[in-house]
């Protein structure tokens, strides 16, 4: 499990193996001198759920936002839906619109109501009339239970309608992949279950899922496989009900005995 | 288990409301307090009623030579017999209605940009963009559709220094936004240099000096018997000193975008001119309204330094008229009205800056 540092970064001939939706081999990123992503080596089939977990600073987020390169990786090969990321803007442009993402703090933009927030970039990127990206916005507000919002600005709803308002808003972009990067670690505890529920009502439909949390819950109920990261590595991988129950590496059981103890 | 029942609302204690107690509350809630108030009111009594009595009371209004006033108040007289000269410099009195219908046309196709349920507000604002500088050159320069020719040196008065100032507003925001988003350019050194180098240089001299450049250095630079309109000239010049502070202020708007905005707009496949322009200048142009607005009004007030170069703005022919022998003696009432009309734009400028902050505002009003 624990990657040698110096492997040459696997390349092989073959692009994009048959059914899996995102696949990184190798992948390395520094910050400066900073080793933040050491050697991760994942495939993410279709329809597959994932929880990724670890302390702050272990590069789980930072491998995520190298998926849909909002950061950029230094070795190795990230596949995402047949592409291959590479500095080429066009095939991150296509990347990005096949694959959503979910922050920490929403980032809506609070210049446009809901709905506008959530036509905008059907209509300029997928070059959708306004009257098809609005009526499909609306339906996408009715899934995350928030239709009377939609002429509201974002500055007036609370955090957790703010949260569904931005799940709505990648949604709009019939996304292959959705990614969650902490998606309720900046909510009021009354609001994670809202959220969360949204969540898995999506997991539920069959969508390709990545989720940065702390809620073992969650991952308990809805992944298929939970990633534990420390120190820019995988340390270890499980379907949950193995991964909480017998935990291998002593890194997981501290961080496991951790969270749960309260 | 009771169910919770909020406590019914209670009014405010009669002595926080009403006049009485805001004046207490306000202006003598403490001795310090009191005292300033008091003073405040004392030097209002010794400034207020003599410059009512000067420029009110006891002003001359009617007439039209200076023995008309008998010097007791202000001779408004002086202003009023200038006041096309004011108004227009020397535009040919014939042909001024030209000048009139340009600002009409100005005035009728900004009015319904302000109407709140306008659809149409977009296109018009296109095509006024568009169009309305043509017709107005047209108008104003005539040599063409059978309108007599008016040399722009026979512009001048109020009229010029809107010109200098619309003309300046117009095409410095644009530039300046386009200088600051080169500023912040991190992957395009050499752009990014071009701009910093841009901004500095014209932000390091005074517009004086570049007022003066434009009107007698750069005619040695250019080929023999090649020459721009004077006015042209200093056009190019205001227009491009602003745009070097316009730049800043909208740099200075830029970074107080979120980086999750970028992120967001980014995550979403927005390119880098969508998201600039669908998402970070509207929210960055908003945070800077105020330092847009104050560029502008420091513009409408600098265009009075082009008297330097020849030009004849209010300020120009105020002062010429202030030397005129028949009417000597009365350059303080042409000052006074001089910043009279300077203030009624600026204040103008200030209030819609301020309708407009609290227009754009969109979250929790506190």
């Amino acid at each position: 499990m624990i990657a040698s540092q110096d492997a040459a970064p696997a390349a092989p001939a073959s692009a994009g193996t048959t059914d899996a939706m995102i696949e990184l081999q190798g992948v390395h990123k520094w910050y400066d001198k900073f080793h933040v992503l050491k050697d991760i080596n994942l495939r993410v089939g279709k329809g597959e759920r994932i929880v990724i977990c670890g302390p702050s600073g272990s590069g789980k987020s930072t491998m995520i936002r190298c998926i849909n390169r909002l950061e950029e990786h230094q070795r190795g090969r990230i596949v995402v839906a047949g592409v291959e990321l590479t500095s080429d803007v066009k095939n991150i442009e296509k990347v990005r619109c096949e694959v959503g993402m979910v922050f920490q703090h929403f980032n809506l933009f609070p210049h446009l109501t809901v709905l506008e927030n959530c036509a905008l970039a059907p209509m300029w990127v997928r070059k959708i009339p306004r009257k098809e990206a609005e009526d499909s916005a609306m339906q996408y507000l009715e899934r995350v239970r928030i239709p009377e919002q939609a002429r509201k600005y974002p500055g007036q709803l609370s955090g957790g309608q703010q949260q569904r308002v931005a799940i709505a808003r990648s949604l709009c972009m019939c996304p292959k992949v959705m990614l969650f990067d902490e998606p309720t670690s900046a909510l009021d505890p009354e609001m994670i279950k809202e959220v969360l529920d949204v969540m898995v009502g999506l997991a539920e439909s069959g969508m390709t899922m990545l989720c940065v949390t702390h809620e073992m819950g969650f991952a308990k109920t809805v992944a298929d496989r939970v990633i534990f990261m420390d120190g820019g590595e995988i340390i270890e991988e499980n379907e949950p009900g193995a991964f909480f129950s017998s935990p291998q590496q002593d890194r997981t059981k501290l961080f496991l005995s951790q969270i749960l103890e309260h | 288990m009771a169910a919770f029942q909020p406590h019914a609302d209670l009014p405010p204690p009669s002595t926080t409301t009403g006049a009485i107690a805001w004046v207490r509350q306000n202006l003598f809630d403490s001795p310090l307090n009191g005292a300033l108030t008091l003073l405040a009111l004392y030097l209002l009594y010794l400034t207020v009623p003599p410059l009512v009595d000067w420029a009110l009371i006891k002003a001359d209004w009617s007439g039209s030579r200076s023995e008309d006033c008998s010097k007791a108040g202000a001779c408004w007289v002086f202003i009023g017999v200038r006041l096309n000269q004011f108004f227009y410099g020397f535009y040919p009195e014939a042909e001024q209605w030209r000048v009139n219908l340009t600002i009409a046309l100005l005035v009728a196709f900004i009015l319904p940009l302000f109407i709140k349920r306008f659809a149409l507000k977009q296109w018009l604002g296109a095509v006024m963009l568009a169009v309305y500088p043509v017709v107005a050159f047209h108008l104003l320069v005539g040599g063409s559709f059978g309108l007599e020719h008016v040399e722009t040196s026979k512009w001048g008065g109020l009229f010029l220094t809107l010109v200098i100032a619309v003309v300046g507003m117009v095409a410095a925001l644009p530039l300046g936004i386009l200088l600051a988003l080169g500023r912040r350019a991190e992957n395009m050194p050499v752009l990014k240099a071009l701009c910093v180098a841009f901004i500095e240089l014209w932000r390091g001299v005074p517009l004086i000096t570049v007022l003066f450049m434009s009107s007698v250095m750069l005619p040695f630079f250019l080929p023999e018997g090649m020459s721009f309109d004077k006015l042209l000239r200093a056009l190019i010049g205001v227009a491009l000193f602003e745009s070097a502070y316009m730049a800043e202020v909208v740099r200075g708007g830029l970074q107080g975008i979120p980086k999750g905005q970028y992120e967001a707009a980014d995550a979403l496949g927005f390119g880098y001119w969508k998201s600039t322009i669908l998402i970070v200048l509207p929210q960055a142009l908003k945070l800077v309204i105020p330092g847009i607005v104050n560029t502008f009004i420091a513009l409408f007030k600098d265009t009075s330094l082009v008297l330097i170069i020849g030009l004849f703005d209010l300020l120009g022919s105020i002062q010429s008229a202030n030397s005129d022998t028949n009417w000597l003696g009365f350059s303080i009432e042409g000052y006074v009205f001089a910043a009279c009309v300077y203030w009624v734009f600026c204040f103008g400028m200030s209030r819609y800056s301020q309708w407009l902050e609290a227009k754009l505002h969109t979250g929790h009003k506190r």
